[in-house]
């Protein structure tokens, strides 16, 4: 990957933030990866199956976080979704649970009753409410209305059902 | 396929995922994704040009096909493109593109820099948000430099929308802390500060975040940060949950900025003007209360938000670590939660404790929670927090709770995790070193663990015990007796290599009792021989050859062992080296020279604990164990502090090569002996440490004195009147000492002199972590009271060190044992009969009354024990002769252990009152 040249890590003893953002299923399929630093691949594929075997066997009512590397791992369970948030040593740990379940709203308001069969046909929609909500791996904006509003005005923009109809499947 | 909530998507996308998620088996996915593939480049190759829908489209399968797995080696181009259209879908799905997928292509990054600038300056709010999402995703050194110098006038341009104030400043977060030479400090720096007053919490939000990471870099820049931030803490804290609309969660006021904001004091200390600190401290005691209020909603969404600024604000108390009322307000708060229902409080309770365990002010507050958290270790079912139980056990552990704390852990490691075995016995063995009071407890704990704990103990554990026993001579007897004990039982390889190792180094000690005579040692030690690993076997066999140094009357035997064809023709090249030469070694060598080669090991250099070390790369740089150890002194009186760690990680890598490498010491110089007196104008008066002078008395080699910059090691030898020291300066820094000298001078200059005593130069740099050696000559003239003095002075990052030690030269060095019968015995005594030739002592005993030690102790004295002499057999009697130039000083001594009163009587009869008196004085403070 290009970045391996171009990272500069940050020395900074308290930058703090959101390093990912997994979303998969019981069954350990990957369903989102948001990744708010630079990693190659084989890291990403790597860490993706180190949270799916440690997120997934954990015993339920378990405490939520995790110690894992350098970081924090703040998971939480939604019907057949783990949520699997990565943070900083120094970040809160409570904020980045509610984090996981303020993005959880936003689907669930967007999508109406979220299901994970929503993400999977919907992927680029997840993409663009997390896009709203988060950035960087910092809180972008934290209030549902002002999320909302936006992600309504760019669907404004899409096209109509009309248009869409029209379209060739293939 | 469900159906889509808003009347937009891609039919062809969604038909796709469709059959992807029927398909029966990864081969038919594969294939299925393969026709996909084929379908698309022969689309992006066709003569035909295609529209954005379809370029988004298929733009949109790639995307999808690459996270499901596979590789993508094309479409990127197509993808670039769609950052050109004006249609904002395909603008949104060309830029999800590249931030989930950008290559390498440099030549691409310039095409999509290009878009990027188009929409930054389109004026547009939508595009330009898009547009720094996209540099923030991607990151890249070169998008940093197209864009760091224009995002800061985005961001406080007046007519800026709100919305992209707030991408423009995480955006520029972002850039800092990936190129942080990129982001130029200048006038807006000041307006960024003043959005913490903004209207727009959403853009105070981002604008907190922008100003903890700029502040962190410069400080200076954003001072007037610390005032607005209390001031709009202070707002919310004290506002109804209404007033903040929707930046309200679950009935509480703006989480997430609350967090912010005191994370952003977090970088400053605590303020100086006396009205704003008070408002600070006004802040936090709300906060506090608010703990105690009753929750407005059941949910937990409600006490999560809540909890987590009360969290925050006591992160900010101990970091201020000022206010004793209220970082013990903080421990009680904490407390609370220890026993709260939630696990999650319980185990971020226990995380905060272990930072507070580390503040003066409340390290007392959080001892007092020792019972809950060891309640925890035994009675949570997660791991997770068990592990934060024994992270917080370890720091708040002080001398007054350690033999609790550590015998608890023990307990918790017969049923601990595998995952967090081995961190445990770490700590264990950091916290038995560090607390030990007495070192008998510190060899039962660690072999305890080292038995219990089996394969989780590393290498390190064990290395330092024999660094220990090596370096404290009042525990070698007790350890060798204790790993002969429980030796005899079925034992993990650690334990049979320590073992090895300290039975080669001090099996003498214990080889009075029958029941571990040498011969017994040594079938002990050789009886799993063949069960062993290599290394361990290489280490047994060194053992032997010291053995054999030790053990005279047991050499054919372990002669025998050698010669084995097992041994001398062994597949492995080290131990067939090894049998080879100390076979070799023990056939042709005389006793005094196999005594030489084969001494007893010399101190280790005290370095930082190799277990620390360990523990601390294990926790990885950004651990969050508690430094305890900068903050406490160790049992040594060292200090260790974390400056030495490099250091310890080069000594403590082979801890053994000095055992591997029996090599004889240094080749004797004939220099002649010069008087010291006569060169040395005035002794500097000074403080001279005297604290290890009397550990010496009984034995040549050991640690002598020791701070946190320097440990001094000696090594002695002593033949009739002359002797030899070798002094080794261990620099424990890792910065060099210049301007380094050590002379030696008399504490009175009597004359005549009664010693003759010669230094040579030694090299004025010691390099950090490094050690050089001295030799000193000592030539005794007449017999004598005062030891010679070690002047020693040197530069450590500017300052002038004067360090005098007290070198342990003293009359009894120059004994040389005399055996005799018991009849010429009490002939002599009778001769020396004359009032002034006895001196006599009676004194209380200091050490448990142990006949081997007490034996070994004589020994080392340097009489000899005459056994069998004395009709009492509980009485020891020895006799020898002092040397000094001018006369020889027959000495008989006797030594009458009372065990019920624990007192001695000590009795020295010599031709000379004055020796009497001395060797009395020595001896006595010995038992």
């Amino acid at each position: 990957m290009q970045h391996d040249d171009t990272y500069c890590p940050s020395d900074l003893s308290l930058t703090h933030r959101m390093r990912f953002l997994l979303l998969f299923s019981r069954q350990g399929k990957l369903r989102l990866q948001k990744w708010f630093t630079p990693m190659t691949e084989r890291e990403k594929k790597k860490i993706i199956r180190d949270m799916t075997s440690m997120v997934l066997s954990r015993q339920p009512r378990s405490c939520n976080f995790l110690h894992w590397k350098d970081l924090k791992i703040i998971y939480k369970r939604y019907a057949s979704l783990y949520f699997c948030l990565a943070i900083e040593n120094q970040e809160n740990e409570l904020l980045a649970l509610e984090v996981i379940h303020r993005y959880v709203e936003l689907l669930d308001k967007y999508f109406g009753n979220v299901c994970e069969l929503d993400i999977i046909f919907n992927f680029e929609k997840a993409y663009f409410i997390l896009d709203e909500f988060l950035m960087g791996g910092e809180i972008q904006e934290t209030s549902k209305q002002m999320i909302n509003r936006s992600i309504e005005a760019s669907d404004m923009l899409q096209e109509t059902m009309e248009e869409y109809m029209s379209k060739p499947a293939f | 396929m469900p159906a889509v909530s808003k009347g937009d998507g891609m039919r062809g996308l969604a038909v796709f995922i469709s059959d992807i998620r029927n398909c029966k088996s990864k081969e038919a996915e594969i294939k299925r994704i393969n026709k996909e593939l084929a379908n698309i480049r022969s689309k992006f190759k066709g003569d035909k040009a295609l529209d954005g829908y379809s370029k988004k489209k298929y733009v949109c399968k790639l995307l999808f096909i690459f996270l499901l797995g596979h590789d993508i080696d094309f479409g990127h181009m197509e993808a670039v493109n769609l950052l050109s259209s004006n249609k904002y879908t395909e603008k949104q799905i060309g830029y999800l593109f590249i931030s989930v997928l950008v290559n390498s292509n440099s030549d691409l990054i310039r095409l999509i820099n290009n878009g990027i600038k188009n929409d930054l300056a389109s004026r547009n709010p939508t595009f330009m948000n898009l547009a720094l999402h996209c540099i923030a995703n991607v990151g890249s050194r070169e998008m940093a430099e197209a864009f760091a110098s224009q995002i800061p006038s985005i961001l406080v341009a007046g007519d800026t929308m709100d919305s992209v104030k707030q991408s423009a400043a995480l955006c520029l977060l972002r850039l800092n802390r990936m190129c942080p030479d990129l982001v130029p400090m200048g006038e807006w720096t000041a307006r960024v500060v003043h959005l913490l007053n903004d209207q727009h919490l959403g853009v105070v939000t981002a604008a907190t975040s922008l100003i903890t990471n700029l502040a962190q870099k410069s400080p200076d820049d954003f001072k007037t940060a610390v005032a607005l931030s209390v001031a709009r803490l202070s707002r919310i804290v004290t506002s109804a949950a209404i007033d903040l609309q929707d930046y309200t969660y679950y009935f509480v006021a703006a989480p997430w900025l609350s967090v912010k904001l005191l994370r952003l004091l977090q970088c400053y200390p605590p303020p100086e003007d006396a009205a704003l600190r008070s408002r600070l401290t006004e802040c936090l005691e709300t906060i506090l209360n608010k703990a105690q209020e009753p929750p407005k909603s059941k949910k937990v969404q409600h006490s999560n938000a809540k909890n987590a600024i009360l969290f925050e604000a006591i992160s900010l108390i101990i970091l201020y670590d000022s206010e004793p009322t209220l970082l013990v307000r903080a421990c009680n708060q904490l407390g609370q939660f220890l026993q709260h229902r939630e696990t999650n409080l319980r185990y971020l309770a226990l995380e905060s404790m272990c930072t507070l365990a580390s503040s003066e002010f409340s390290h007392e507050a959080v001892k007092t929670h020792i019972d809950t958290v060891i309640n925890a270790l035994k009675t949570e079912r997660d791991v997770s927090v068990r592990q934060r139980a024994v992270d917080l056990l370890y720091a708040m552990c002080d001398r007054s709770n350690a033999k609790q704390i550590v015998a608890e852990m023990l307990s918790y490691l017969e049923t601990a995790d595998y995952s967090i075995r081995e961190e445990i016995v770490l700590k264990v063995a950091i916290l038995a070193e560090k607390y030990a009071v007495d070192y008998t407890w510190y060899v039962d704990t660690i072999l305890n663990l080292i038995r219990m704990a089996g394969d989780h103990v590393s290498e390190e554990v064990w290395y330092r015990v024999i660094q220990i026993v090596i370096n404290r001579d009042e525990v070698q007897g007790y350890a060798a007796k204790t790993v002969f004990e429980v030796g005899r039982k079925l034992i993990p390889y650690q334990l049979k290599a320590c073992g090895g190792y300290i039975l080669g180094e001090f099996g003498n000690l214990i080889a009075g009792d029958s029941r571990s005579s040498p011969l017994v040692q040594f079938n002990l030690l050789h009886s799993k021989f063949h069960l062993c690993s290599v290394p361990t076997r290489a280490l047994l066999l060194s053992a032997y050859i010291k053995f054999i140094n030790l053990f005279p009357e047991i050499k054919t035997t372990i002669q025998d062992v050698l010669r084995s064809d097992s041994q001398l023709r062994n597949a492995d090249v080290e131990l067939q080296q090894r049998a080879v030469e100390y076979l070799r070694l023990s056939s042709i060598a005389s006793t005094d020279i196999l005594a030489t080669v084969l001494e007893e090991m010399p101190p280790f250099p005290e370095r930082e604990s190799s277990i620390l070390a360990k523990l601390k790369k294990k926790k990885g740089p950004g651990g969050h164990l508690p430094d305890i150890d900068d903050a406490r002194r160790n049992v040594n009186g060292s200090t260790e502090s974390s400056e030495n760690a490099e250091a310890s990680k080069k000594g403590s890598a082979h801890p053994f090569t000095d055992l591997l490498n029996v090599s004889s010491p240094p080749p004797a110089t004939n220099s002649l002996l010069v008087d010291v007196f006569s060169d040395i104008s005035k002794p500097a008066a000074l403080e001279v440490c005297e604290e290890n002078f009397s550990r010496f008395v009984c034995k040549n080699n050991g640690v002598i004195y020791e701070d946190q910059l320097l440990q001094i090691g000696l090594k002695s030898e002593y033949r009739q009147n002359l002797g030899r020291i070798y002094v080794f300066y261990g620099n424990k820094t890792s910065t060099q000492f210049v301007c380094f000298s050590s002379s030696v001078t008399s504490q009175d200059t009597l004359t005549p002199p009664q010693l003759n005593v010669h230094s040579k130069t030694v090299d004025p740099v010691i390099e950090g972590g490094a050690q050089v050696q001295q030799i000193i000559n000592i030539e005794c003239l007449s017999d004598f009271t005062d030891a010679p003095v070690l002047d020693i002075s040197f530069r450590y990052g500017g300052t002038l060190q004067n360090i005098g030690v007290k070198l342990p030269v003293m009359l009894n060095k120059f004994f040389q044992p005399t055996e005799m019968t018991s009849q010429d015995f009490f002939q002599r005594w009778k001769q020396l009969g004359a009032p002034q030739q006895e001196v006599q002592k009676i004194f209380k005993a200091q050490h448990p009354m142990d006949t081997e030690v007490t034996k070994a102790k004589i020994i080392g004295f340097g009489a000899a024990l005459l056994e069998g002499v004395d009709p009492n057999p509980t009485n020891f009697v020895g006799a020898g002769v002092i040397h000094t130039k001018s006369t020889q000083v027959g000495c008989l001594l006797r030594l009458e252990p009372n065990p019920q009163a624990e007192m001695y009587r000590l009795t020295l009869r010599t031709s000379r009152e004055s020796v009497s008196q001395r060797l009395c004085d020595l001896l006595s403070e010995q038992f």
